[in-house]
């Protein structure tokens, strides 16, 4: 193709581009109503402090849930430290193996966010590209893509990440199986998720469709491609944020209810509802502490994401302001 | 209006037919149907006969037609995991949901109209916001948490409510029921309360914004004008008008309330279909699986096709549009 020499110049032209547009959000309305409000700031310190201090486990956490050495069965079902017989070394209770729940929840809170993370961008991918071909190309294919959408649409996320999760165990060996349980995770929440994407990205591309730099781009006879992901692209990722940020909660949830019931990540890799499952068979014994506390920090994120998302929702729709 | 209904119909047997060969497909090409039968040590003739037995041999799509012609009459195979037939698994299970989701459905309801026209007639007031902040936080709290909280609250605490089972159930005929003991009520109100929490919040929520969107029309307008009473106005005219979408949702919801019935009967080792779904995800037990799927589909095709006609029937507005539509 004779593009190729241009590319890098367009990239990083494309890159400029979305740093002024970032330079321009830090100055606009959008940073304006963020430090009018105190409860969306405080979602977003929330947010960030759980960010910090679960990629940062290995470093924060007062020990190492990981590390069976320093495990010791003595410490093993210490209530919260400001109870009785609690220990200020382990300030929100010990689990059966005497592990420390606050590490055992920053660690499990890196697999819940990993997951998450993984699985909006995954869900983004395939959303943006199959709206952006249904709006800008049309016709047959805009009418198959949006059907397939339509149907997904009418069925609940939570069937259609179990009913992928028990295809990929039929199909995979048990051995392989735990081995690629993340990724299976990753994919399903993902592939449930990818319709409000594409409804968005469909919308807003037909929309550009018609305006006069994408006819001026197809005059000078640029590729249809070119003009999909060079021109209308940057111009329809707007509300994709927004989307994104309310997914990322919905995709935490969706993975903490999978481990929950058991069909998630694997018990290795124990993510916040693993433990909140692990608690569950202790909450009869009296021991709350290490179901609750994990429950709290599951609904604090999701609580802090979901309001951050509200928020950059009313902030960026103009009717509003 | 023949039309119409013959054309959601028509619809509604390609999702089935597309259904049903999803599960057809994790049946015949997952693993060998005749391994998962006979033992390690039947010997190729004796794989031979039960393959020609079962029409492993024919081509595929004469296997579908008779896959599809067995899941019509009911008979999905035998459990690998209980040794069972399916049907009669399911059956067994099926009440055992469909109460649980009954019962939750009308909790949804009766809390979140009056919750709904509530805020949706008094924006402002202190208690709407109470209500819609706890909406927001309702909605950030996944099913199975609530299920856990309520558990340790009234179950570990209180000690007022069983947290696990059905209690005693009744048989009625071939219907268990859990209605008409102590028991069975009393093991009822947990997991119903947890299921209908997040469709409460939906509902609510979808009444306030139709409650807020009417009120601004003008015949509202109007009614107020004539001087008739707040109460004739909130209740004879806006809410009767809100009610038709709020049908609707509600009977698409009632599908998802089947779905999410999984977690609630998984937290609450309630005897119903969801818990033997995910018991057989976990023991990759295909036949169950499949039937599930099947059955699901079925629900949600039904309800869809329930709510459309409902919704045709009661909104005169989208005849007159269909009319002219397909006069052009």
């Amino acid at each position: 193709m004779t593009a190729h020499p241009h590319q890098p110049a367009a990239r990083l032209s494309t890159a400029g581009r979305l740093f002024d547009d970032f330079r321009r959000f830090l100055d606009g309305d959008v940073m304006h109503s963020f430090r009018r409000s105190p409860i969306v700031m405080a979602a977003a310190a929330i947010t960030l402090a759980f960010f910090v201090g679960s990629f940062g486990a290995p470093w924060v956490a007062p020990h190492n849930t990981f590390d069976i050495a320093t495990l010791d069965l003595m410490n093993a079902f210490l209530p919260p430290s400001w109870m009785d017989g609690g220990q200020a070394e382990f300030l929100l209770g010990t689990d059966g193996q005497g592990r420390d729940i606050l590490s055992a929840i920053l660690f499990g809170m890196r697999v819940s966010l990993i997951v998450g993370v993984c699985s909006v961008l995954f869900a983004m991918v395939v959303g943006i590209l199959l709206g952006l071909f249904a709006g800008f190309v049309g016709g047959k294919v805009d009418a198959i893509i949006m059907r397939v959408a339509d149907v997904q649409l009418s069925l609940p996320a939570i069937l259609i990440v179990l009913m992928i999760d028990g295809f990929a165990r039929s199909l995979l060996p048990r051995s392989v199986h735990e081995e690629m349980a993340i990724y299976v995770v990753i994919f399903a929440i993902g592939i449930s998720n990818w319709v409000q994407f594409a409804r968005t990205v469909r919308g807003s591309t037909m929309v550009e469709k018609g305006k006069d730099y994408v006819s001026a781009a197809r005059i000078i006879g640029l590729h249809p491609f070119l003009i999909m992901i060079r021109h209308v692209l940057p111009n329809v990722l707007g509300p994709v944020l927004v989307i994104g940020t309310i997914g990322l909660a919905l995709a935490i949830l969706t993975e903490a209810t999978l481990s929950f019931l058991g069909v998630g990540v694997p018990p290795t890799q124990p993510s916040l509802g693993t433990l909140i499952r692990v608690g569950n068979e202790f909450l009869f014994s009296g021991e709350w502490w290490m179901t609750i506390f994990p429950g709290v920090a599951l609904v604090l994120l999701a609580l802090s994401v979901n309001l951050l998302g509200d928020w950059l929702r009313d902030a960026l729709n103009p009717k509003l302001r | 209006m023949l039309a119409f209904v013959v054309r959601r119909l028509f619809g509604a047997i390609i999702v089935m037919l597309s259904v049903s060969a999803i599960s057809f497909t994790l049946f015949n090409f997952v693993g060998d149907p005749v391994n998962s039968m006979v033992g390690q040590d039947a010997t190729m003739e004796q794989r031979q006969f039960i393959r020609t037995q079962l029409g492993l041999d024919d081509p595929a799509p004469l296997q579908f037609v008779r896959f599809v012609g067995r899941a019509v009459q009911g008979d999905f195979g035998m459990s690998y995991r209980l040794g069972m037939p399916v049907e009669r698994l399911i059956a067994e299970r099926l009440p055992a949901t469909l109460e649980l989701v009954f019962v939750a459905a009308m909790i949804a309801l009766v809390v979140a109209v009056p919750l709904g026209v509530y805020t949706g007639l008094y924006r402002h007031s202190p208690l709407s916001k109470v209500f819609l902040t706890l909406s927001l936080v309702g909605v950030s709290l996944p099913t199975f948490l609530i299920g856990i909280l309520l558990i340790l609250i009234f179950a570990v605490w209180l000690g007022w409510l069983p947290a696990f089972g059905r209690g005693q159930v009744v048989k009625v005929g071939w219907w268990s029921t859990g209605f008409l003991t102590p028991q069975g009520r009393a093991a009822l109100i947990l997991p119903a309360v947890t299921l209908a929490l997040f469709q409460l919040t939906l509902i609510m929520r979808l009444i306030r914004a139709e409650m807020m969107e009417v009120l601004r029309t003008d015949y509202i307008k109007f009614a107020r004008a004539r001087g008739l009473s707040n109460r004739a106005v909130n209740f004879g005219h806006a809410l009767k008008n809100t009610l038709v979408p709020v049908i609707t949702i509600t009977g698409l919801q009632i599908g998802s309330l089947v779905a999410f019935a999984i977690v609630t009967e998984t937290v609450f080792q309630w005897p119903g279909m969801g818990f033997l779904f995910l018991q057989a995800i976990q023991f990759v037990d295909i036949p169950v699986m499949a039937a599930y799927l099947v059955l699901v589909a079925f629900v949600f095709v039904a309800i869809n096709l329930v709510v459309d006609l409902l919704y045709y029937a009661v909104d005169p507005r989208l005849r007159i549009e269909r009319s002219t539509g397909a006069g052009k």
